[in-house]
């Protein structure tokens, strides 16, 4: 059985028995690191390409279709052109933080896959505090899109930033809420518990009403948090031509692209290690007969394939909804999603005290 | 009581017209038979354009190299643009009278703005329009053409 | 003008949303001053595509002149040719056969149909939402096939000529025609569904770039903009041409004046563009599609007048006529340019997104406005 739990163990042990203690721990880094990175690259690939099929298919379009078998190598195409395509700096641009900018809001992204399990046992970093942990890294990339939009010199990316920032820090309080009742329901805030408090069913049906309402809040608070449609105010092509990263171009703005692919990856496993079990199989309570045939699928496919479904549903909005205007997205936040999630959140409580979940 | 029941309400209604946008979208996403794209230059055996569509302007000619054009000008006066450039020379007639005779038809594609008012004008059907409607090319003295074929001589009973 | 831009004196921000921009569908220019977010002052600069079409048609003979106006309005070109071909018509008095002003009618309600199909969809583009844009591509694809196997091309067709109508209507046109209808009366529910409902087009619209009656009429607003805030302004009812006055149909009007009460307007103009299309389709009448004409048209010396109603509101032409072969004078008015100067009036005061609403149900069309 094809398992990364084991991959990753024997690595260990290959690597603790062949070189001193510190050079193993080094050896890990690199792996690592070589490892995010490259999953990066792959994902910015295949979400891309995934997103624009999508897109032509609810478009009644074909979608890409000439390079590569059936157009799959079409972003790598692109991402060749991007890479030795020249990068401009407009004239006034403070060049130091126009430079910077595409790096910090790529490493936050980075630094956010440290605590998300892939696998059984298949963590780069099983920190206590996974939870906290996330949503402390994750407002990190508005500072990145504030650079990028100040330090353009340009006033479509101005008033992009400024948007983002407003919209990034708002919608914080709601993602932060429907993750904290999965925290209160499983009593942990380490993912790799919280994966295991949901051996004989996800949160998301053992939760009852509540946590449909929280993971459907999530759901909304994290499209927004990642600047897509319909909150995709920060770039608004019809309005702001690109918003923050209108004067990017060439692999900066390669880095701002991938940069949103690769979050809306981490937001969608957040959800699906917090809402649906992250790479537990589908159990049902006392199925047992039906529960083994579903622990023959690895974890790691259980996991991307739920990581995979709520990314297709983000993408799903974007292509059916038109952009909300900032005042109704801020209206949104705190006239409906952030009452409706502390009501929510004390509902789960009580719940969560008197054990009425299964 | 009111206000509350009125906020589910509303909540209640955008959610349901959120979800009924979604669901048309889904339905395109599933039935990939309502596809409407073609693929352009690999369906172009089988792409079928209208007879009357308006591609270019072309001067049929016989196998036995002779066209309808009796050097007229008429189509020349209809275009608005220019388009047309008539050159006559005077042939002799069997007979020993002077006639005046077409000699070169230049066609400025580039300035053809493709009205049909040529074609209404001329008196002896010797032009038309064609279907072919890749006209780029690399260098623009390309798109100016002489519509009369080399030798080619006027149809007889044409007048 | 230039040295305004930048930051005002009171620390107010100006932008120039174009000659370049996704949002301004073609080269306007709008040089707007911000608040914030919120928009203190709209002033458009025009000129980017004049190309002096009045001055052109001035050495163009009576036959030629009409396909310049195809470029003017491109989206409604049938209708552009049709208000000239009337006006060359009222001066050599010719009487069009009935076929004719059939086959005429039938074009123009299928041009608006085409026309308010792509506003539909860029408009839905403006706020955001990018598949309508290809749904309603699909429709109104059928309508240029239809179009360009009767009139041979399609979108700038010069099929309307003094006296009829250049070609007459392919043999299959009724039947494609036919097909059409039945095909978009499903799909205008689809339209529905995507967005008239949907809860975050209707925030985007209701009571957003309102204008009211007294205003539309004294900005000189005609069409959807105008019949949005109750000025009942439709030229095909108050000044019938063609067959207009035998036809059943209703001039959709609205009180609310703002882009919602504009969207709805056009949505309902479709239908009954249908419903016009359907009383003629299967009614057209035989005979010549063409009056007989002087091979080299003059009209007498005089002033001739004549309007249509274009998907975007009213289409004049007014000619001046010293009786030679090319007219003296040639003074069209458009549409998009009466619309446009209300663009200011309300704008004010209302955020960036809004502007993007509002210029999308305006539904502008450059070349229509700079001529």
């Amino acid at each position: 059985m094809f398992s990364l739990e084991k991959i990753s163990i024997g690595v260990q042990t290959a690597l603790n028995n062949s070189l001193p203690a510190f050079w193993a721990l080094m050896a890990q880094f690199a792996i690592v690191g070589v490892l995010v990175i490259s999953l990066f690259a792959v994902l910015g690939l295949v979400l891309v390409f995934m997103e624009r099929k999508v897109s032509a298919y609810m478009q009644i379009r074909l979608g890409p279709n000439r390079v590569g078998y059936k157009g799959t190598a079409q972003t790598l195409a692109d991402t060749l052109k991007l890479l030795v395509k020249e990068g401009l700096i407009p004239d006034g641009a403070d060049k130091f933080l126009f430079r910077l900018a595409p790096y910090v809001v790529m490493i936050s992204a980075m630094l956010l896959m440290a605590p998300i399990p892939f696998s059984r046992n298949f963590q780069i970093w099983d920190i206590n505090i996974g939870v906290l942990y996330i949503s402390a890294i994750s407002s990190m990339a508005v500072i990145g899109i504030l650079m990028a939009g100040w330090s353009s010199n340009n006033k479509y990316s101005l008033l992009g930033a400024m948007r983002s920032g407003a919209q990034i820090v708002s919608y914080e309080l709601s993602a932060g809420l429907s993750v904290l009742s999965i925290v209160i329901l499983s009593g942990s805030l380490q993912l790799s518990e919280i994966i295991q408090s949901q051996e004989n069913g996800w949160w998301l049906f053992k939760g009852h009403i509540p946590a449909v309402i929280a993971f459907v809040i999530f759901i909304i608070a994290v499209t927004a948090e990642t600047n897509r449609a319909p909150f995709d105010l920060a770039e608004a092509e019809s309005e702001l031509t690109a918003g923050f990263h209108t004067e990017y171009s060439g692999m900066r703005f390669a880095l701002f692209f991938l940069a949103e692919y690769a979050n809306i990856f981490i937001v969608c496993a957040i959800g699906a290690t917090l809402f649906l079990g992250g790479w537990m199989p589908f159990h049902v309570g006392s199925w047992s007969a039906f529960n083994q045939i579903m622990d023959y699928i690895p974890g790691s496919i259980w996991f991307f394939g739920k990581t995979f479904l709520l990314i297709f549903v983000i993408m799903w909005f974007r292509w059916t909804f038109p952009r909300l205007r900032i005042d109704q997205l801020l209206n949104l936040e705190w006239k409906y999603l952030l009452p409706i999630g502390l009501i929510n959140l004390l509902l789960i409580t009580v719940m969560a005290i008197l054990g009425w979940h299964f | 009581m009111g206000f509350l029941k009125n906020y589910i309400k509303t909540v209640y209604e955008a959610v349901s017209s959120l979800l009924k946008g979604m669901k048309r979208t889904g339905y395109y996403f599933t039935h990939h038979k309502e596809i409407i794209t073609q693929s352009y230059p690999d369906n172009k055996d089988t792409m079928i354009l209208p007879e009357r569509f308006r591609g270019e302007v072309v001067m049929p000619h016989t196998d036995s190299n002779e066209h309808r054009c009796t050097g007229c000008t008429a189509c020349e006066l209809a275009c608005p643009n220019g388009t047309i450039k008539i050159i006559t020379k005077f042939e002799m007639t069997p007979e020993g009278k002077k006639k005046k005779a077409l000699d070169t038809f230049v066609y400025h594609l580039e300035l053809c703005t493709m009205c049909n008012l040529c074609i209404e004008a001329c008196p002896t059907n010797a032009i038309k329009m064609a279907q072919n409607f890749e006209h780029s090319v690399y260098d623009r003295s390309q798109l100016t053409k002489t519509l009369n074929k080399e030798g080619s001589k006027l149809m007889e009973g044409v007048e | 003008m230039l040295e305004e831009i930048g930051t005002s004196a009171e620390g107010d921000l100006i932008i120039n949303v174009g000659p370049q921009h996704p949002s301004t569908h073609g080269v306007l220019h709008l040089v707007i001053t911000l608040q914030g977010e919120t928009i203190k002052k709209v002033e458009p600069h025009l000129g980017y595509i004049h190309r002096s079409i009045e001055k052109m048609c001035e050495s163009l003979s009576y036959r030629q002149f009409i396909y310049v106006t195809s470029r003017m309005d491109y989206l409604s070109s049938h209708i552009n040719n049709l208000g000239c071909a009337l006006a060359v018509e009222k001066g050599l008095q010719v009487e069009v056969p009935r076929r004719a002003m059939v086959i005429r009618v039938l074009m123009s309600e299928l041009t608006r149909l085409a026309s308010h199909q792509l506003w539909w969809g860029a408009m839905a583009m403006d706020i955001g939402a990018l598949t309508p844009f290809f749904h309603a591509f699909r429709e109104r694809e059928m309508i240029n096939d239809i179009m360009e196997e009767t009139c041979g091309a399609r979108l700038t067709m010069n099929y309307m000529v003094p006296g009829g109508v250049m070609f007459d209507l392919h043999p299959d046109f009724q039947k494609k025609v036919k097909e059409f209808i039945a095909h978009f009366k499903g799909k205008i529910d689809e339209y529905d569904e995507l967005l008239t409902g949907n809860v975050i087009f209707r925030e985007r619209t209701v009571g957003v770039g309102k204008i009211s009656r007294e205003d539309a009429i004294s900005y000189g607003c005609s069409g959807p903009v105008a019949r949005a805030a109750g000025v009942s302004c439709d030229i095909r009812k108050h000044a019938p041409y063609d067959m207009y006055s035998e036809l059943k149909f209703d001039e959709i009007l609205h009180t609310d004046g703002d882009c919602y009460a504009r969207y709805l307007v056009r949505m309902q103009e479709m239908r009954q563009s249908l419903n016009i299309i359907e009383q003629l389709i299967d009614n057209i009448p035989e005979g010549d599609f063409q009056a007989k004409t002087k091979a080299v048209l003059k009209l007498p010396k005089g002033e001739y007048y004549s309007m249509v109603e274009t998907a975007r509101g009213e289409f004049g032409v007014y000619i001046i006529s010293e009786g030679a072969m090319t007219p003296y004078r040639i003074k069209f008015r458009s549409p998009g340019f009466s619309n446009l100067s209300a663009l200011d009036h309300m704008a004010k005061g209302s955020k960036i997104g809004d502007l993007v609403a509002i210029m999308g149900t305006l539904d502008l069309v450059i070349p229509d406005i700079d001529r």
